[in-house]
């Protein structure tokens, strides 16, 4: 016969580690415990998965084509700018692919003159193919594409973990998955709507001018009606002036609330960008009316100084994700370096657009491709009747071992316990999510863990029947069940690290409560039950054993 | 010592002409239903076709037939609905072509908060998946399926013979087309979950293979003068009332879970119930009886050992 004592250390051993590794994530317990205790002890447990306590998960992909366009196209109003800056007379400059830019002059000899200005653009290149006498063609550098698309997507990610971290989520989750998918948990928000508009937001800010000499002429309505814009469009169609576009600032009637539309002729060069922000907050006006403040860097509070100075008198407009928030009439050079965003908020809109405006732009507008979302309560139902399913199937499986194999049943009973603990105290220690595929995971292991010793006892009582002594038929049955339970385990294993690897999400959670439940069934079964059946045989000397 | 069965000696190789037959309409049921699911015909679960699903939980009864009218009165005819008796929760699915940027869930909260002023209700979960995270999911899963077979194949076929391994994995297979066939009679939806559940009963059919299989190679070592048949009927014999009393722990446990784990657990408990029913079934009807039409060199587990 083995020695004992060291195994049963062992045993011991990983009852201890289990539950000191399960009692943070049972609060209550763990709030209660003295200061000093705290800090030596692990402070994260299991948290549950988005299924059981509600919340958001999203997954959303970068729109990489657009961001390249966007930056195509700031590039194009920064070179119109030194165009005119340096009094190169062209008939215009435009965007005219996904990364080319054609810049369009009457006069020939301009030509060479343009061509020099390439020095400032390094990431574009002339293409020879388009030649002609009036025209040059740029392109966008493959490598410069290539390096957008790649920024982009991280940009987006900061960007959504900024926004995140000021909303105030505990413990959210923003990812990199794959290529260019971003996945967002947002575990137990109550405003599901409101956290996934604050995350999809582009929130490009951009200041232009109106075109206040134009627009008479295209016998623009007052006001539309939300959701019209379309038909004003089509009716300016053709009609617009070169650099032109139609923009509409978002109202509200004062007594009824309904929120309009007023179009606005505005000039497509943009003046400044949110990039030169260096804060926003919320303000309350003089009616009690919120607004933001925003605070320019050093460098845009000059051009901005520069901006209104030659602009006195002519309205601007505050243009975010292309919607107008306001269009003010600048009364006088700005200096100070701050500005107001005016408009009709309530004082939560005007939170989360300070919000947006502080962590800044996406570089491109976001798809969401997949979004789920879960209600508190229904989290709750499931919990509680997956936890009342799972126990009573747990006492009908414990009550059927007892009848079934009298004191060996009760020994089974202790291992079953025992994996409990340790695959609680596994996943504990592991700070793993449980979800509900997650907890039927656990209820296939308990049920592996049944198997198990079913095999070994059955195999006792084969040696039994042989008339073997009962120490010996009990290391005969170990010996033998084995190798079988090696195998069995190790297929299924097999089959759980397959889905571990290639699954997602909810199959993911299954496939870790399944292997870890694995390897420790096979420790229970192989060293947990049978140190007590040592043990029983050491202290008396058994005749009969109860299976 | 209290048994279910004694020592039992039934004739189970005797009757595999009846087994293969049974299990042939089984399997060819399958394969219907993974055609189907190929074509796209079945009933699919969201997360694998893409669209979405809303389910609502209201104060009072909703009336499910007014419910549909009211959907269809507001452009969202070709919805699902189902729902869940005495809680007043309604599950609303609309399948594919609806793309995420309409946001059909927020449609379908706005129709219902319109037309039903009086019920209170509200959103337990809403689910939204585009058509691409769906195809990623369908192939993810069976990549996962093609690796986990392979490995399984491979370690049985290293730890016994190779026909052993081809064996198991059959009769796994065969298990898992019988009740994805069964699903597919039933119309029942075949979510991520009921999958997750089906690659669950691969391992757990495979385990009660593997149990069988090992005493028969136990077996074939011990007493070589036997017929292979008689040795196989031997094994199963022996290992039968570990197979039941297994067998049966197991459902004690999925009994419950399909009853009253809630909406969520049923399917997949379901799923597993009729996988423990059929995994039991072929390990003694299908994986063994294979052995026998592929027999194999003789001795040769006899000398490995």
């Amino acid at each position: 016969m083995k020695k004992v004592g060291g195994r049963l250390t062992l045993l011991a051993l990983v009852v201890v580690m289990s539950v000191i590794f399960f009692i943070p994530s049972y609060q209550p317990f763990y709030q209660a415990l003295p200061g000093w205790l705290k800090r030596v002890m692990p402070n994260k447990g299991i948290t549950l998965g988005l299924d059981l306590q509600g919340g958001i998960h999203l997954v959303m992909e970068v729109d990489e084509e657009r961001a390249v366009e966007i930056a195509v196209d700031r590039s194009v109003v920064s070179l119109q700018d030194l165009l005119v800056d340096k009094k190169i007379p062209v008939e215009s400059v435009a965007r005219t692919g996904p990364t080319q830019i054609t810049i369009q002059f009457q006069n020939a000899e301009l030509k060479a003159q343009i061509q020099k200005m390439t020095d400032d653009y390094p990431t574009f290149s002339e293409t020879e193919s388009a030649g002609s006498a009036n025209r040059l063609v740029w392109e966008l550098r493959a490598i410069e594409v290539k390096r957008i698309k790649d920024s982009a997507i991280n940009q987006a990610l900061e960007t959504i973990r900024n926004r995140i971290d000021q909303f105030g989520v505990a413990e959210p989750m923003v990812q990199r998955q794959g290529l260019k998918q971003i996945v967002v948990q947002l575990p137990g928000v109550k405003e599901p709507k409101r956290a996934r508009d604050l995350i999809k937001e582009t929130a490009l800010l951009e200041f232009k001018m109106l075109d206040e000499d134009n627009q008479p002429k295209l016998d623009l309505p007052a006001r539309i009606p939300k959701d019209k814009e379309a038909d004003v469009l089509k009716q300016v169609e053709g009609k617009l002036p070169e650099g032109d576009q139609i923009l509409f600032e978002r109202a509200f009637e004062k007594d009824t609330g309904r929120e309009y539309r007023i179009p606005y002729l505005v000039k497509k060069r943009v003046m400044l960008t949110g990039d030169v922000l260096s804060d926003a907050r919320v303000s309350i006006g003089q009616f009690n009316d919120p607004y933001v403040s925003i605070t320019f860097d050093a460098k845009g509070g000059r051009e901005f100084e520069r901006i209104t100075g030659d602009n006195v008198k002519k309205r601007m407009a505050v243009v975010l994700d292309n919607t107008i928030y306001s269009a003010p009439v600048i009364q006088d050079r700005i200096t100070g370096g701050r500005a107001q965003i005016t408009g009709t908020f309530s004082m939560q809109e005007a939170n989360d657009l300070a919000i947006v405006l502080r962590a800044g732009a996406l570089p491109a507008p976001l798809k969401i491709i997949q979004d789920l979302t879960v209600g508190p309560s229904l989290g709750k139902d499931s919990i509680e009747k997956g936890v009342q399913a799972t126990l009573f199937a747990g006492a009908m499986v414990v009550a059927f071992m007892i009848v079934y194999y009298r004191m060996s049943g009760v020994i089974a009973d202790c291992a079953l316990v025992l994996n409990l603990l340790c695959l609680i105290g596994a996943l504990s220690a592991l700070n793993a999510t449980l979800t509900l595929p997650g907890i039927a995971g656990i209820v296939l292991t308990m049920g592996m863990g049944v198997d198990s010793n079913v095999l070994i006892f059955e195999r006792i009582r084969e040696e039994l029947r042989l008339g073997k002594a009962v120490r010996l038929a009990v290391d005969g049955g170990y010996d033998k069940a084995l190798l079988t339970i090696v195998d069995s385990h190790v297929t299924t294993l097999i089959t759980g690290v397959a889905l571990f690897l290639f699954g997602t999400g909810p199959i993911k959670g299954f496939a870790v409560t399944l292997c870890l439940g694995i390897g420790i069934n096979l420790f229970t079964a192989l060293i947990g039950t049978k140190v007590i059946f040592d043990l029983l045989n050491q202290r008396h000397k058994v005749e009969q054993l109860s299976i | 010592m209290l048994e279910i069965l004694g020592k039992t000696d039934i004739d189970f190789m005797g009757k595999r002409r009846w087994a293969f037959i049974f299990s042939g309409i089984m399997v060819v049921l399958g394969i219907v239903a993974v055609i189907q699911i190929a074509r796209g015909s079945a009933n699919l679960g969201i997360d694998f076709s893409g669209g979405t699903a809303v389910q609502l939980k209201f104060d009072q009864a909703i009336r499910i037939d007014e419910a549909r009218k009211t959907l269809e009165a507001n452009g969202l005819g070709d919805a699902e609905l189902q729902e869940f008796g005495q809680e007043n929760k309604l599950l609303i699915r609309l399948k594919a072509s609806t793309t995420i940027e309409e946001k059909v869930a927020e449609r379908v909260v706005a129709v219902f908060t319109k037309e039903f002023p009086s019920n209170h209700f509200v959103v337990d979960s809403s689910s939204e998946i585009g058509p691409t995270i769906g195809q990623k999911l369908q192939q993810d899963a069976l990549i996962a399926v093609i690796i986990s077979f392979a490995g399984i194949i491979l370690y049985v076929a290293a730890r016994f013979e190779l026909r052993f391994g081809v064996a198991a994995a059959l009769a796994t297979f065969h298990d898992v087309l019988a009740v994805l066939g069964a699903f597919y009679v039933l119309d029942k939806e075949i979510t991520l979950l009921v999958v997750t559940a089906l690659l669950t009963l691969a391992g757990y059919s495979m385990t009660d293979t593997v149990v069988v299989f090992d005493r028969i190679r136990e077996n074939l070592r011990m007493r070589r003068r036997d017929s292979e048949e008689t040795m196989i009927n031997n094994a199963v014999n022996q290992v039968l009332s570990r197979t039941i009393v297994t067998s049966l722990t197991v459902v004690l446990v999925l009994i419950p879970l399909a009853l009253a784990g809630g909406e969520v657990l049923h399917d997949f408990s379901l799923a597993l119930l009729w996988g423990v029913i059929f995994g039991t079934y072929s390990s003694i009807f299908v994986a063994s009886p294979l052995l026998l039409l592929w027999p194999g060199a003789s001795g040769r587990l006899l000398k490995r050992s």
